[in-house]
């Protein structure tokens, strides 16, 4: 056991009613957590002295409603060529998956610049009610960057002293990273529409 | 005077415009990566000073040429649209780079495809980025418009842009 899985180890056998799985594919430690018990984990991570993640280096979302469910298989649109997919390299330790049952994904890198390690925390999210507590009070990051989840994927985080949109304009509706946001769907403040 | 021209003042717009084309004033709106192959453009190695556009101002209000330089993105469009009202008159539009010209591979929620349907435009460069060679291409093109101007006493009317409806094209 690598000293990172140590780590994750440690996590998951603190709380063991918030960890649901683990993994470290190709190298990065992962816990994917319940979103109710966020909060006291982010708390410990930035705390306990044998972790002192101090550094939040990204926090982002993602989308899994049409995860696997890939185009038609690409053509050249002038020549009618089928494009040959590309060959898969056999994996001796597979991706384990994006996590069941629920559409969002918030996830959380963190790393210590003291212990110099590093940790991958995945938060999955449901359609119903996308919200999950901010860690914005432990890391000032996380305020921007929460701010883009939600903007890019409307993912509410609760407690957030400022949530509203950061890239986007105010004037625009819904959330464009949202795979049913359309593709080429635009909301211009002046001109036509194109 | 426009209506009944004369040698002499026929002779003195020319003057005029020969005057313009070599005293360009830019208005550089350099929002991407277009604004590194506009900054090697403009400097020394091609030297648009050659062309009397070597004096970049920063203030729209002292600009006679807007050049466009990069993705323009719908939430930027507003300050643009702004930018060229402020400018004073005479005034010309440059598109530079593809993504300025027509939105580029940015086909998406973000961008604006292509600023000509918010501003008139007078030179497109397209290209991503656009060679050093092209852009003095284009350089050249608009001393040409701005001349053309001042001897016929028409402005050129920018290109109509096709419409997607009528063609049928995909959106």
């Amino acid at each position: 056991m690598s000293a990172m899985a140590a780590l994750a180890a440690s996590v998951a056998e603190r709380f063991p009613g918030a960890v649901t799985a683990s993994h470290d594919y190709r190298g990065d430690d992962t816990l994917v957590l319940c979103r109710e018990h966020l909060h006291e984990v982010a708390e410990f991570l930035k705390q306990d002295p044998a972790m002192q993640m101090n550094f939040l280096m990204d926090l982002t979302a993602v989308d899994y409603s049409t995860f696997g469910r890939g185009p038609e298989r690409a053509f050249f649109a002038s020549s009618g060529v089928a494009v040959r997919p590309a060959p898969q390299i056999p994996d001796e330790d597979p991706w384990p998956g994006p996590p069941q049952g629920s559409r969002f994904a918030v996830v959380y890198h963190f790393f210590s610049t003291i212990h110099k390690h590093r940790l991958r925390l995945v938060v999955p999210v449901e359609d119903s009610a996308p919200e999950v507590d901010t860690v914005s009070d432990l890391w000032a990051a996380a305020n921007w960057l929460e701010r883009e989840a939600w903007d890019m994927f409307g993912i509410d985080f609760r407690n957030h002293p400022d949530l509203r949109r950061i890239l986007m304009y105010d004037e625009f509706e819904g959330h464009p990273l949202r795979k049913d946001y359309p593709v080429k769907k635009r909301q211009p403040l002046i001109g036509p529409v194109n | 005077m426009e209506n009944n021209p004369s040698y002499f003042t026929s002779r003195l717009n020319e003057a005029l415009g020969w005057a313009r084309k070599y005293s360009i004033f830019q208005y550089p709106f350099v929002t991407a990566c277009c604004g590194m192959e506009y900054m090697a453009a403009a400097c020394s190695h091609y030297d648009v000073d050659r062309f009397g556009a070597g004096l970049p101002r920063f203030s729209p209000r002292q600009a006679d040429v807007l050049f466009v330089v990069g993705t323009i993105s719908h939430k930027m469009a507003p300050v643009l649209k702004r930018i060229y009202d402020q400018m004073a008159e005479p005034k010309w539009v440059v598109a530079f780079g593809v993504c300025t010209c027509t939105g580029g591979f940015y086909d998406n929620y973000a961008t604006v495809m292509g600023i000509d349907t918010i501003l008139p435009v007078d030179v497109y460069i397209p290209g991503c980025p656009p060679r050093p060679e092209m852009v003095l291409d284009g350089l050249m093109k608009l001393q040409d418009k701005i001349q053309d101007q001042h001897t016929t006493g028409v402005r050129a009317e920018p290109e109509p842009r096709p419409d997607l409806a009528e063609t049928g094209a995909e959106r």
